[in-house]
């Protein structure tokens, strides 16, 4: 198409210009407008190009390092005892981390306790806040405050606040620093998908009597509950991973987490994050072995439960 | 609420049971947007009540001395404020180099272009499944690469350890033997060290760095890209000229927000930096950070050495609070597309 007008284009403007005497191509210096390789500029190109691409492929070489190494000196540690086994001595061989998995279970498990419904329940007022609200601006500043809060400093606090108090490490200690990690995400998450919701429906709902709780309760939230558990996924999967927190709020333990059936909340508690830490820095083969092969199982937790989050709001999106 | 609905009565005004119910549901959201606020007020409050005493005994004389020994009650922690800020900005060189790299790669058709060549050679490239890779592939990367922010430091940690310190090592000594004149090289690495740590650093950083600019660098309106191209740019001047001014603003937010996670990251250093209370630029000497400082001597620390650490806690608050407003205000006011844009 392009090339019929072109051509067609072409002898017409020439022949009004021979009516005038004046050739408009006189000006133009045509050999310029085209590609060629001496040029500066095409030169630069060229070179931007190949530098940008080179740096690219540098950029994603260390990235699929971390990955092929977990799987080689992770994969070749991996036996079914290590999920029921608990950490080894120092020369002793075997082992595993059956206690550490659990723990790291327990100490999520209670941290989302304690951050989902705080994260809900704010992002459910600030959803249904006029966004000048002054409350509403100072739980956004909050969860920003949070977001880009160093994972250490939960710890600190924990520490401080619960550590000192209660007089000893626990997994609850471990699960409040984790906790407030955990909560900007959920709550800026589940706002975004509460806000989401047509209006259409909300109004509906006011429309027929309902109250703002039962709109809440009945409409909003059944629509965006696919948005509300992807932010939680999103938590659980950093929560699961971070190290910093944990080790000196929930420290470490070389026991199951559970004794006679129940859960020992008030002790100190092994985690797989933990346990990859403090084997890294052992001069002991076995030990370090079993650090590759946790952070194989934490790493494939992780991934995990962030790609099932991330494929709930990818299929919400999609309808 | 179960529906009791008779013949004749089909709407009703809430029981009182209900209008109960809504009062205390909306009561609950308010203390709890107010609990979110208090929290973070708390934790600095909680922080610096038990950092008062230290606050008191150290005063800023705490931020210039650079003894940290428990043994004669001296404390200062300029030597880990120093390395805290050294690792940081040589991660952050590397990592945003290297990031809004890969950033401009996976949004300004590189790839795309790529991928259309190759298929062009088969002769598939407008196929209904092949034709469609160019564009698939980019976003199957971006999401990769932000797949790979997921990985905990931990993990970051045990891979520098085992995998970049015994690779660069060799490089190293040669350089420090060859080039040892220059300050940067002014040591041997004798194992753990700045430049490692920076390095891991950066690669953790690089995914942060990558996926808010590349969001941000689609989000440079096509119009101008073709008024650009319309204008006879060539693809980089167009970059150079338009798309990176333009995504500029944005891109800078990203890259604070980056340096914002680099100043708090503390696993991956506490494990690769050698802890060394040593100031020096050299990049293969040993150093120390403020957070892997507090990783490192909390578990063990007794009650006046705990208040000392939050005082250095307090510090690292400080520093990542005002890094990290900056880049959300930056972001802020980046985020929204260019009025007719779209």
């Amino acid at each position: 198409m392009a090339s019929e007008e072109k051509a067609t284009l072409e002898p017409r403007v020439r022949q009004s210009s021979l009516d005038d005497g004046l050739n408009p191509f006189d000006d133009i210096d045509f050999p310029e407008l085209e590609k060629s390789l001496r040029r500066p500029r095409t030169l630069l190109s060229i070179l931007l190009s190949t530098v940008v691409t080179g740096m690219t492929v540098l950029a994603l070489i260390p990235l699929f390092s971390v990955v092929w190494m977990l799987l080689l000196r992770g994969g070749e540690q991996l036996r079914f005892s290590l999920f029921t086994q608990l950490p080894p001595a120092p020369l002793e061989p075997g082992g595993g981390f059956g206690n550490a998995i659990l723990g790291t279970i327990i100490i999520v498990a209670i941290a989302a306790f304690i951050s989902v419904p705080t994260g809900v329940l704010s992002a459910i007022f600030l959803s249904q806040t006029d966004k000048k609200n002054r409350l509403a601006s100072a739980v956004r500043l909050a969860a920003t405050v949070l977001t880009g809060f160093p994972s250490i400093l939960a710890g600190v606090f924990a520490y401080s606040a619960i550590v000192l108090v209660m007089g000893g490490f626990s997994a609850i200690a471990g699960a409040v620093a984790v906790s407030i990690l955990m909560l900007p995400t959920v709550m800026l998450t589940a706002e975004e998908a509460i806000r989401t919701v047509p209006t259409k429906m909300k109004e509906a709902a006011i429309g027929m009597g309902a109250t703002a709780t039962q709109t809440i309760w009945m409409v909003l939230l059944p629509t965006a509950f696919p948005g509300i558990l992807t932010g939680v996924m999103l938590a659980v999967a950093r929560a699961a991973g971070e190290t910093a927190p944990l080790l000196f709020t929930a420290l470490f333990s070389n026991y199951w987490p559970i004794s006679g059936g129940n859960i020992e909340l008030m002790r100190p508690t092994p985690s797989l994050a933990v346990l990859i830490y403090n084997f890294a820095g052992m001069p002991f083969e076995n030990q370090v072995g079993l650090a590759w092969a946790a952070s194989l199982v934490l790493v494939v937790l992780v991934l995990t439960t962030n790609l099932v989050g991330q494929s709930l709001s990818r299929r919400r999106v999609k309808e | 609420m179960p529906e009791t609905m008779d013949a004749n009565q089909v709407s009703r005004p809430p029981t009182t049971y209900q209008v109960f119910v809504d009062r205390f549901f909306r009561g609950l959201c308010y203390l709890f947007a107010w609990l979110s606020v208090l929290l973070v007020v708390f934790i600095v409050v909680r922080i610096a009540t038990v950092a008062w005493p230290a606050i008191r005994q150290h005063g800023l004389g705490f931020l210039t001395g650079t003894t940290w020994d428990p043994n004669t009650g001296q404390y200062a922690i300029l030597p880990e404020a120093w390395g805290t800020l050294y690792s940081s900005i040589l991660a952050l060189i590397g990592g945003s180099a290297f990031g809004v790299s890969a950033a401009l790669f996976l949004s300004e058709g590189f790839l795309g272009d790529l991928i259309f060549r190759i298929l062009k050679i088969f002769g598939t490239q407008f196929h209904p499944f092949w034709g469609k890779w160019p564009e698939r592939l980019e976003d199957y990367l971006k999401n990769l690469i932000e797949l790979l922010a997921a990985i905990p430091s931990v993990v970051y940690g045990l891979w520098g350890l085992f995998v970049v310190i015994p690779l660069i090592r060799p490089v190293c000594n040669w350089l420090h033997l060859n080039l040892g004149v220059i300050p940067l090289f002014g040591t041997s690495l004798s194992g753990p060290g700045m430049l490692p740590a920076a390095m891991v650093l950066s690669i953790m950083i690089l995914p942060t760095i990558t996926a808010i600019s590349r969001d941000i660098l689609v989000a440079v309106p096509s119009k101008l890209r073709m008024a650009s191209y319309g204008l006879g740019a060539t693809r980089w001047e167009t970059i150079l000229g338009v798309v990176l001014p333009t995504a500029s603003r944005g891109i800078f937010g990203a890259i604070l927000l980056a340096f914002g996670r680099a100043l708090g990251e503390t696993m991956a250093l506490a494990m690769l930096i050698g802890n060394a209370n040593v100031i020096s630029t050299s990049l293969l000497s040993p150093a120390n950070t403020l957070a892997a400082l507090l990783a490192n001597n909390f578990p063990e620390a007794g009650p006046k050495e705990v208040s000392v650490l939050m005082y250095a806690a307090l510090v690292l608050l400080g520093i990542t609070l005002l890094v990290n407003m900056i880049a959300s205000a930056i972001l802020l006011r980046a985020s929204p597309v260019p009025e007719g844009g779209g």
